[in-house]
């Protein structure tokens, strides 16, 4: 939510000549930050520099990677994790897939679903919206790792889940070890088991086009319901603080001129929570691609690598298979695609100049005939008392 | 605004009893994953394995409970929670409004760039700090101890924006005030200004209550002996087994249950003010 708190309101830059009852500023300016800077500097800049130079390094983890015995390998490390050939770039290629759907489920998912509770919630009076907020929530405060204990026990076989599948007559799936593609199943059903020779004998990244595109596993779509459930909350709040920053006037007068709620929530009140879908998104994505509690806890990569994602492959790289350069490079390409994501996004979501964003004040344009109501809405006034009067007698005839 | 039942015409009112009902099922769709938890974990192995969805425990036994704080290190584990998060919150309140004081009202050269720098910091992903960390954590020789566990979260860039953000908002003259007075910049910060910043400070508390409550990766690549084991890591290491043969599922949810408890009480308590951290930390 701080990601808010927007960088881009400058430094407040006060007039006048410094006073003499102000000369120690400087210094308590740089000592009032010093603790920040430090534990920042050496907990964060260091370490990254310090990376950096592992993934151009051998260290084998033994020692200290600035020590003389450590050699530069130049891009060996970013070589073998994208085109090396071997078990590094086909493991890689893999938790790139995995992430890929990951993202491309959980993303639009958790943005719809939050944006579908806060308009709801929206809508309900006062009193039952703080009860709705709270149970939507709540699951955003838990730790991830207590989320992923009892997502293990409602998706495991003789679970909630498929107890419940049972009870509709559906044989569920054996959750978090079936690493079967969803598409890939889905096409099972069909009759085809088997890719075209052009996707299965081609691919990028150590796995062929047709393994591309088998789609979450089984095991990795329990946990896009998990990120789903928990990440939504959060998402809806600040879709709520968005719809709450809206004024009704717009929308009143669009209901005066025959609008219904399902145009006047996509010509109206989307375009007008732009700036709130574009943190969600970008927060959605970022969040997306840094998977690594639900996946330590839960499956550790398995079944059949399907939960593997780059996040936890660069943790196991280093600290489990002692191959540190590899963990580093795979960290630091992960980095690049969450900043290069991000860029896009903003990118995409600018694209459209802010004039046309301006909402419309002109109901008029909308569709006439509907009295005096429609005048007094178009003025822009608080149009909510004098003009929904005429409506309410309207429909009490 | 308008929106109460009350003079709304027939055709709305079956929309609001739709709406009502929508958000009521909902509800109980987020709510009742938790429910199964807290049931589950008063089941026995084989309740919880036959009937999965009761939310009644049938026979109840405490027996999950028991041989958690009996008869395993979780004691210790939530002891090292607490312990680790009690730091790290003190640390984070004095530190972040300390900065954010600083950067809101003291005027110094360098002021840009170290605003700039935050905001560098802020766009770093936490992941990809996970083997870094471990690297100098190690390089400084305070790997496997509470010092490398507690400094390195000490401080937050976000926490710093909420408190810059806040001492921006609220008058100045009480503290020039003060300074005419004859008090020291410190003095200004700890007695006057600080007593006024509650709201956001209660704010940091929070998040950094939950953050350092719930974090995993950190303890992952800082500590590894068993007494250093946090919350987090224990009971993830609970999911993957090694406590026990079988699935025991009511221990491990126990355990997630007791986990959860905490956060949930803070929440709870300070329902209004964390669901007001997206509108602005600030309250007049």
């Amino acid at each position: 939510m701080s990601v808010l708190a927007s960088p881009r309101d400058a430094m407040p830059r006060r007039a006048g000549s410094p006073r003499g009852i102000r000369h120690g500023e400087a210094l308590a300016g740089w000592l009032f930050t010093l603790p920040v800077l430090l534990i920042l500097g050496v907990f964060l800049l260091v370490p990254v520099l310090m990376a950096l130079w592992v993934s151009f390094s051998d260290w084998s983890g033994r020692g200290s990677p600035l020590s003389s015995g450590v050699g530069f390998v130049g891009l060996d490390n970013y070589a073998a994790v994208t085109t090396g050939g071997g078990l590094a770039e086909r493991d890689f290629g893999i938790a790139m897939r995995n992430n890929a759907w990951y993202v491309l489920l959980v993303v639009p998912l958790q943005t719809g679903l939050a944006l579908f509770l806060a308009v709801l919630v929206n809508r309900a009076v006062l009193r039952g919206r703080g009860v709705f907020r709270t149970a939507f929530y709540f699951p955003s405060v838990t730790s991830s790792v207590a989320i992923t204990v009892l997502w293990l026990f409602l998706f495991s076989t003789s679970g909630v889940v498929n107890a419940i599948l049972a009870r509709v007559g559906i044989a569920g799936p054996n959750w978090f070890n079936d690493p079967s593609g969803v598409l890939h199943n889905l096409l099972g059903a069909l009759g085809v088991r088997s890719g075209p020779e052009a996707l299965t004998q081609h691919g990028f990244l150590g796995v062929s086009w047709w393994d591309w595109l088998a789609g979450p596993s089984v095991a990795m779509s329990a946990f896009v319901v998990m990120a789903i459930f928990t990440t939504s909350g959060t998402f809806m709040l600040l879709f709520i603080a968005g719809l709450q920053n809206i004024g009704p006037d717009i929308d009143e007068a669009a209901m005066m001129d025959g609008a219904n709620a399902w145009q006047r929530f996509w010509r109206i009140t989307l375009p007008q929570l732009r700036p709130t879908l574009f943190t969600v998104l970008t927060l959605g994505l970022i969040g997306c691609w840094q998977v690594f509690d639900q996946i330590y806890t839960g499956t550790q990569g398995g079944p059949g690598k399907t939960t593997l994602t780059p996040a936890y492959l660069s943790y196991r790289s280093a600290f489990l298979s002692q191959d540190w350069g590899q963990g580093a490079a795979i960290a630091f390409i992960l980095f690049v695609i969450i900043v290069l994501l991000t860029i896009l996004q903003r990118w995409i979501l600018r694209e459209r100049p802010d004039v046309r964003r301006r909402p419309r004040r002109g109901p008029r344009k909308l569709t006439g005939g509907n009295g005096p109501g429609v005048v007094e809405a178009g003025a822009g006034g608080p149009a909510g008392g004098p003009a929904s009067e005429p409506s309410a007698k309207e429909d009490a005839r | 605004m308008n929106r109460t039942a009350r003079r709304l015409p027939r055709r709305t009112l079956a929309w609001q009893v739709a709406l009502y009902g929508l958000l009521i099922l909902l509800a109980l769709v987020y709510v009742y994953p938790f429910l199964v938890q807290l049931a589950t974990s008063l089941k026995t192995e084989a309740d919880a394995a036959a009937d999965p969805v009761s939310l009644v425990p049938n026979p109840l036994t405490w027996a999950a409970y028991g041989r958690l704080f009996l008869r395993s290190d979780f004691p210790v584990w939530f002891a090292n929670s607490a312990v680790v998060t009690v730091l790290v919150t003190t640390g984070r309140v004095f530190f972040d409004s300390l900065a954010g004081y600083a950067l809101a009202r003291l005027r110094f050269r360098g002021r840009g760039v170290v605003y700039a720098a935050l905001v560098a910091v802020m766009a770093v992903p936490t992941v990809v700090l996970l083997i870094p960390k471990f690297l100098v954590i190690n390089q400084l020789g305070i790997y496997d101890s509470y010092a490398g566990m507690v400094l390195p979260l000490l401080v937050d860039a976000a926490g710093v924006f909420i408190m810059k953000n806040f001492f921006e908002s609220i008058p100045a003259s009480v503290e020039e005030q003060a300074r005419i007075d004859g008090a020291g910049t410190f003095r200004i910060f700890w007695s006057v200004v600080l007593p006024m910043a509650r709201p956001a400070l209660v704010t940091i508390v929070i998040l950094s209550f939950q953050g350092s409550w719930n974090e995993l990766s950190h303890f992952i690549v800082a500590a590894q002996s068993p007494e250093l084991t946090t919350l987090t890591k224990g009971v993830a290491s609970l999911a993957s087994g090694q406590l026990s043969q079988g699935s025991q599922y009511p221990i491990k949810l126990a355990a997630a249950a007791i986990m959860t408890i905490p956060v949930a009480v803070v929440f709870f308590v300070f329902q209004r003010r964390i669901m007001n951290t997206s509108e602005g930390a600030v309250k007049e």
